[in-house]
């Protein structure tokens, strides 16, 4: 390492990176730390990507393994759009936290414990039947052994903290450790801390002292040099503010700019879901002007909501995951039997029924194309990173009004709560699209359409001489009042199909990396983004001939894809699920597309795909 | 309504849409339309600021019937999308019309929650304890031992009482009606309009195919002055033939009691004065026993309480913060 390039495998070469995991108990301050060390590595201007993993209870039992949370944060040179694949450092503050991550530490990688809660009792609740220490479980790994509890209560002793507060600090003496180890002094958290606690406050100095005695306690024992000290190189990104950002914050901030770009107040209509429910948290928090949240009874009830803010001329938000959507389905087909504009985020959980609530996956894309009951045709986006987020959530804003319909954002819960470097944008350099309501006119008929985007006028409640009944049931292509005609029928059901066939004028922009021609063309979605473009840009260091194109319109789909895949040997689509995507490309688009899939509810590795990829073309032979 | 009319009177036919009604003849529906239309004309509603937000049901087609802005929804969620109407825009009267399957069975959840939260708001709940659109089923209203398609030797159920629920979910206002009385609905719905907060108001509805005649011990004419007290608030709570009987506290203070003024006048002094504030005394109305009691109509409960919306808007205004701002606020870096 040492900044130069590491060897992943035989003939494989990738720019230096490193990856860092910090675990234990959900009370342990674990993320807390974990951003941290992310914010000493971005200021540097280094690429990072992070990736809070953490239980779906909230305060599981001390020491338990399905108590764990951890937060790994990947930084380094060249491309960094995966929280890596494995760790090259483990923090694990306690038997559980060391048993649940060993797996996930590369070989020759550094472990750094707390010994103290390696007693018998916390090695028995981990599970282990002896000392992982002293069995040799842990050869091949270097490790880095401290008494954290003693060190840091001795350090902190003078402020008077009891033992169950002055514990706390914990973090912050690993995290001194960690600093020194990548050669930064502890200046930029000492600042921090005295900004969150206030300089005189009790809580800062005792932070502090365990911060720096960790430190200290790396400086005057013997880690040897050779084990992985070493100096993050300064890397020079697009000058300007920048701040780390998550999906959830994302998708909030592009919400916000979306209404606002429109001229919109908006209203997020949710019930608390996760991995959902950060999207509303922020949105409550920043108390933005125009834009408010509604906290319904029921997923439906939100939903239904929205559709009223937006019958109402606001621009009606609902956000939820799978559970949730599967319970707004009704009412998704109402707004898109009724035309209103309307946007649906599913922060997508792994697994059917309550599945796995705080993992990833892709498996909710077939109900987002087709999950509601008749004909019912809609727009379907996915971010491919958390910084994607904002322009997919402004994009999808501008598609709801332009062609009054609901839209749907497929996040997930890795996008959710993973986090990246963001250049803070200029939002006066975004181009406004403002809304234009139907005014009083003669001759009103609600369902009369653009003829370009074949989008009914929004006319709302309020506008004089044009009062008019909607509703969920058939209605006339023109009137909108109910209608049986089987014609009628037809006809209006065409006209909502290719309306939404229409979107694809506004989604002209597939980005291919890569050749345009060559051996394997990959295709994914969403949050896969960071490992595929990580595989795509190694292997074709590397010499192969790989493009690499993650659509962010899965619905509807569109038609140069055909065009772009016919010029490559092999079409390969990524995602994480069963192969939806794959079954959906299969139908038109690239009828001999293969299938890379994973439903584990964890991301890609990097080196997974690598394998595959090459084996894939080596099939081609 | 052309654009260019000049406004003048508007009369309840001025409140009729072009569409021709499709209820059943001799439906209770169309007195209550009838009423609707009537209520709107006397407060001169302006029909380009009126909503009727509908449901499910037969009920729920009554918004294709007016002459304002209408929203026919989905199977009992009219509560939650007059929700986003209000707090999007609060000037708007908003009208949910419902019946008693869509608001007290699938609907029940959002039921409870628009009142507990004072959505200002008109509820017109149309109870013919049955399932009229679906041909006839038992509903939650429906009396133990009816008869229908689903309870073939009569229901076994208990039914539900709408304005009981209504006032433990915390309504600020409550009242009764009954579909063809348009001289006492007509007044109610009034009051119920001008109340600010979820006004709901149950009208008794006769199904006339599927569950003809149910109210009919109290609402026939033959019976109604004996059978129906109309609540007046200040006002004692006296019924029958001039006013012989009036409403009274038992005598173990659990429910109310008829007392015989013909027989006695000097129980005019147990007879209650009806406040509209009072809700304990609004539970024992509701909880009257029809078999043995009259029917209290009219306003039954009234108070006054903050809006959901006008918390919503008032919430609203005090968001200041630019986007700019927060996106910057907490831990950035210059490069």
């Amino acid at each position: 390492m040492d900044g130069s390039p590491s060897k992943i495998n035989n003939n494989i070469e990738e720019d230096w990176s490193t990856t860092v995991r910090f675990a234990g108990d959900s009370g342990d301050g674990m993320q807390l730390t974990g951003g941290r060390l992310t914010f000493e590595a971005a200021i540097t201007g280094m690429g990072l990507a992070t990736f809070p993993d953490y239980p779906a209870e909230i305060r599981a039992p001390a020491g338990t393994t399905y108590g764990v949370s951890s937060f790994q944060v990947r930084f380094g040179e060249g491309l960094i759009a995966s929280s890596g694949d494995h760790a090259d450092i483990l923090v694990a503050m306690n038997p559980a936290a060391l048993k649940v991550n060993i797996k996930e530490v590369i070989p020759g990688g550094l472990i750094i414990i707390d010994s103290s809660s390696f007693s018998d009792r916390g090695i028995k609740k981990a599970g282990y039947k002896d000392n992982p220490l002293e069995n040799n479980s842990l050869a091949g790994l270097q490790l880095i052994s401290a008494d954290i509890s003693h060190l840091t209560l001795e350090a902190i002793k003078e402020f008077g903290l009891g033992k169950k507060d002055g514990l706390r600090c914990r973090n912050m003496w690993a995290l001194g450790l960690i600093l020194w180890l990548f050669s930064k002094s502890t200046k930029e958290t000492i600042k921090w801390l005295e900004n969150k606690f206030g300089k005189d406050n009790v809580l800062t100095k005792a932070n502090v002292a365990a911060l720096n005695a960790g430190h200290h306690h790396a400086e005057i024992t013997e880690i040897s040099e050779d084990i992985l000290r070493k100096v993050i190189p300064n890397v020079k990104p697009v000058p300007g503010k920048w701040r780390a950002i998550t999906g959830a914050e994302s998708l909030a901030f592009g919400l916000a700019t979306g209404a606002n770009k429109a001229k919109l107040n908006m209203t997020l209509c949710s019930y608390p879901i996760t991995p959902a429910s950060p999207i509303m948290h922020y949105l409550a928090n920043y108390e933005l002007e125009g834009i408010n949240i509604y906290q319904a009874e029921d997923e439906i009830a939100a939903c239904c909501a929205a559709i009223g803010v937006s019958y109402a001329g606001g621009l009606g938000v609902t956000s939820s995951s799978g559970p949730g959507i599967s319970l707004k389905a009704e009412a998704i087909g109402l707004a898109v039997s009724i035309e209103l504009p309307l946007i649906i985020i599913n922060s997508q959980r792994a697994g059917p029924s309550t599945g796995l609530p705080t993992r990833a996956e892709q498996s909710d894309l077939m109900q987002a194309v087709y999950g509601r009951h008749g004909e019912a045709p809609l727009v379907v986006l996915a971010p491919k990173s958390p910084s994607h987020c904002f322009e997919i959530a402004q994009k999808a804003i501008l598609i709801a009004i332009k062609y009054m319909t609901p839209v749907m954002i497929l996040s997930d819960a890795y996008l959710t709560n993973a986090s990246e470097p963001w250049l803070i944008p200029n939002l006066s350099k975004i181009k406004e699209f403002p809304v234009s309501f139907g005014k009083t006119q003669e001759n009103f008929m609600p369902f009369e359409r653009d003829s370009n985007t074949l989008a009914r006028k929004w006319v709302i409640p309020g506008t004089k001489g044009m009062e008019h009944r909607i509703g969920g049931l058939e209605k006339d292509s023109l009137t909108g009042n109910i209608s049986y005609d089987p014609e009628n029928h037809a006809k209006i059901t065409a006209l909502r199909y290719q309306k939404i066939q229409n979107v694809k004028k506004e989604l002209n922009d597939i980005i291919i990396t890569g050749p345009k021609k060559g051996e394997i063309l990959i295709i994914g979605w969403g949050s896969t983004n960071g490992p595929i473009s990580e595989a795509q840009n190694t292997l074709s260091k590397n010499g192969m001939k790989i493009a690499h194109i993650q659509l962010s319109c899965l619905w509807p789909l569109t038609e140069n894809l055909k065009t772009i895949a016919s010029q490559f040997k092999h079409v390969v689509v990524v995602e994480m699920n069963n192969g939806q995507l794959v079954n959906l490309l299969k139908v038109d688009i690239t009828p001999n597309a293969k299938s890379i899939t994973q439903v584990s509810g964890k991301p890609f590795r990097v080196l997974d795909l690598i394998a595959k990829f090459t084996a894939i073309k080596q099939l081609g032979k | 309504m052309g654009i260019n009319e000049k406004p003048s009177q508007l009369k309840p036919a001025d409140y009729a849409s072009d569409q021709e009604v499709r209820w059943c003849p001799g439906c209770g529906d169309y007195a209550i339309l009838n009423a609707v239309r009537k209520t709107l004309a006397d407060n001169q509603s302006d029909t380009k600021n009126t909503v009727f937000v509908s449901g499910i049901g037969c009920a729920s087609r009554l918004p294709y019937y007016m002459a304002t802005y209408g929203f026919h929804t989905i199977h009992g969620r009219a509560p939650a999308f007059a929700t986003g109407i209000k707090i999007t825009n609060p000037e708007l009267d908003v009208w949910i019309i419902t019946g008693d399957g869509d608001s007290l069975s699938i609907g029940g959840n959002h039921f409870i929650h628009v009142l507990r939260r004072n959505l200002n708001c008109q509820i017109l709940l149309f109870n013919n304890e049955i399932y009229g659109l679906t041909k006839g089923q038992a509903s939650p209203t429906s009396r133990t031992g009816t008869v229908s398609p689903t309870t073939l030797n009569g229901s076994v159920e208990s039914p539900v009482s709408a304005c009981e629920l209504a006032l433990s979910s915390g309504a600020t206002f409550v009242a009764r009606g009954v579909d063809t009385a348009i001289k006492q609905l007509v007044p109610t719905l009034s009051e119920a309009q001008k109340h600010i907060g979820t006004s709901l108001v149950e009208i008794y509805q006769n199904c006339i195919v599927y569950n003809d005649d149910v109210f009919k011990s109290f609402t026939d004419k033959s019976v109604a002055i004996e059978k129906q007290i109309h609540l007046e608030d200040g006002k004692p709570m006296l019924f029958g033939e001039d006013n012989s009987k009036g409403l009274a506290i038992n005598s173990n203070y659990s429910a109310l009691e008829t007392v015989d003024l013909s027989k006695n006048q000097e129980h005019i002094t147990r007879v209650l004065i009806h406040d509209i504030k009072n809700k304990t005394i609004a539970y024992l109305l509701s909880q009257m026993d029809q078999s043995t009691m009259p029917v209290a109509l009219g306003i039954i409960y009234r108070i006054k309480k903050p809006t959901l919306d006008s918390n919503y808007i008032n919430k609203l205004k005090t968001h200041k913060n630019n986007l700019s701002k927060i996106m910057k606020k907490g831990q950035t870096w210059t490069i």
